[in-house]
């Protein structure tokens, strides 16, 4: 195919992809948005196989058969609990991808004779994609372990952790230094025979990959919805790194849509924490020990039993549901969606209150909600909710606890001070669904569940509920 | 030629801040999926590194990296989006 024509074609991909997100930003034209851009993606593809001679094609055929069985299946046969994970998973391979096409392009020169004669920007281009897609897989490695309950949500956190993380920078950049000179350091009889351009890309890979993992093991669970928008836009950002490296345009246009939509998210995410980007990162937020505790209050917990809750919810007119993370743990979605339409059979206003960082990752109470088929009018913001809550009669809290914690409001002590929550503590009566009085993420204790109009319901969240089913129907 | 491409870059950058503006809440999920398949478009950049007439033997190191490549760009296209259709299937038939 003439170069004009693939041209003209990456142009329309492209032009495809950006109608295709500005579709996937609305809700009625979602579905379609998506689709839409996956036949962007196909063009593209297709494109870029005419583009030059197939005569490898049983390589080709390879890779695309075993990348194409191995992501249907994931896509079909993962729980929708497992969201979170399964998208962080993705988002890594795509980082790993742009990484080797990075080094494949170096092989390519390197095995060519060419590296010398390279322009020096077009090997630090290389460095860079190598650097960014390094740090997009294993920090989205790292995500996918804790979202997945294989290590430990907690933050990690040692003494001089930013002095060893800019540490290593420091080593990234002069790698790429030295990976754009496209020669040995000092000439062919330097000093030090092993710096070559290539070990030191190699070894270049290695710190990226080693700095992905250390960016993200000082953030905790709850700030996973912050930290998966961004490596998402890291794999935008990664993917056009290495538009620059082969100098294709969709890649560059496809990589920036996605990085920036992806800044924006993520700002979202931050915005609806009242919290800078820079303290997610590395404050190390819910270690407990480094937050500073919020002032002492006193109160007794007030448990209630599923038979005396019954009556309660039975006379409410106007109920508010809100969700949290606890609620995906106990998988009690399916159980929280028959309370509702009981609840509403019986009369009463049914609504939903979604924090915006409820769960983790961004809009997950939302995914999982919808996948046990609550109608999606009944899901409401926290802008939305705030302002009516004093007309609410009850309010079941299942499974969140920073997102309800009066004390962001009340308490300039508190770590959480400053954050909009949703303040179901103005309801008439609240009714907490909870393993224990253990605080919750943050470590930050939770004057919620000590209020005179508190009532706590112990207990696994989905057995609770599902009791309450049972008296409801008996 | 590399000026161009930067240019490029920062115009489709704008575009994107401005695309993406007000988003509710119950999209944010299939968009960061459905926008994470779209960064799986490095597939093209993988599936050009094993286009052109070279001998494999003599640099089996590129078939190799390159058809890996490839593998992994396309579990995140086709897993992205098929995810993301999957969710959004569920958000339309919660609304009936």
């Amino acid at each position: 195919m003439p170069e004009s024509l693939v041209n003209l074609l990456y142009i329309i991909s492209s032009m495809i992809f950006v109608f295709g997100l500005k579709m996937l930003g609305k809700a009625d034209t979602a579905r379609k948005g998506n689709r839409i851009s996956a036949i962007g993606m196909l063009l593209a593809i297709v494109t870029a196989l005419a583009s030059d001679n197939l005569i490898h094609w049983p390589w080709i055929v390879v890779g695309l058969a075993a990348g194409s069985v191995i992501g249907a299946l994931a896509a079909r046969l993962v729980a929708m609990t497992s969201m979170p994970e399964l998208v962080a998973l993705f988002n890594g391979l795509g980082g790993i991808a742009s990484l080797l096409v990075g080094w494949v392009e170096f092989q390519r020169l390197y095995s060519a004779g060419a590296l010398a004669d390279t322009p020096w920007n077009d090997l630090v281009i290389i460095g860079v994609t190598v650097l960014i897609g390094g740090v997009t897989f294993t920090g989205s490695i790292i995500a996918w372990g804790k979202l997945s309950g294989k290590m430990s949500s907690r933050p990690i956190l040692y003494g001089g952790q930013q002095v060893v993380n800019g540490f290593v920078v420091i080593l990234i950049l002069a790698a790429i230094l030295l990976v754009s000179l496209g020669r040995p350091l000092l000439g062919p009889e330097n000093l030090l025979p092993f710096l070559t351009p290539y070990t030191v890309l190699i070894v270049l890979g290695a710190l990226s990959l080693i700095l992905g993992v250390m960016v993200v093991i000082p953030i905790g669970g709850g700030d996973m919805p912050v930290v998966i928008s961004l490596l998402n836009a890291y794999s935008g950002m990664a993917a056009c790194a290495a538009g620059f490296v082969i100098k294709n345009n969709v890649l560059i246009v496809s990589g920036a849509l996605v990085g920036s939509s992806g800044v924006i998210l993520t700002n979202i995410m931050c915005k609806a924490m009242n919290r800078s980007l820079a303290n997610v990162l590395f404050s190390g937020f819910g270690s407990g020990g480094g937050a500073r505790q919020g002032a002492a209050f006193t109160g007794e917990a007030k448990p209630v039993s599923i038979e005396d809750a019954y009556p309660i919810l039975e006379a409410a007119q106007n109920i508010l549901i809100v969700p949290g993370y606890g609620m995906a743990v106990a998988q009690a979605q399916h159980a929280v969606q028959e309370l509702a339409s009981l609840l509403k059979e019986n009369g009463a206003e049914v609504n939903f209150g979604i924090h915006p960082v409820a769960g983790r990752m961004p809009g997950h109470m939302n995914v999982l909600l919808a996948e046990a088929n609550v109608p999606y009018d009944q899901l409401r913001e926290m802008d939305d909710v705030n302002p009516t809550i004093e007309m609410v009669d009850v309010a079941l809290v299942i499974g969140a606890n920073d997102v309800v914690n009066p004390a962001a409001r009340s308490d300039e002590g508190s770590p959480l001070y400053g954050m909009p929550v949703i303040n179901v503590d103005k309801a008439h009566t609240v009714i907490v669904f909870k393993r224990s009085l253990n605080p919750g993420f943050a470590g930050v204790d939770n004057p919620l569940f000590f209020g005179e109009n508190t009532r706590m319901l112990f207990g696994d969240a989905r057995t609770s509920i599902q009791g309450l089913v049972t008296e409801f129907k008996g | 030629m590399g000026i161009m491409l930067l240019f490029v870059l920062v115009l489709a950058t704008f575009l994107g801040f401005e695309l993406i503006t007000k988003v509710p809440s119950q999209l944010h999920t299939p968009l960061m999926s459905g926008s994470n398949a779209i960064s799986g478009i490095t597939i093209v950049g993988a599936l050009i590194s094993l286009l052109g007439t070279w001998n494999v033997q003599d640099d089996i190191l590129r078939t190799v990296l390159g058809t890996c490549a490839v593998m992994f760009a396309t579990i995140n296209v086709v897993g992205g989006y098929l995810v993301t259709d999957r969710m959004l299937g569920m958000f339309t038939g919660g609304k009936k």
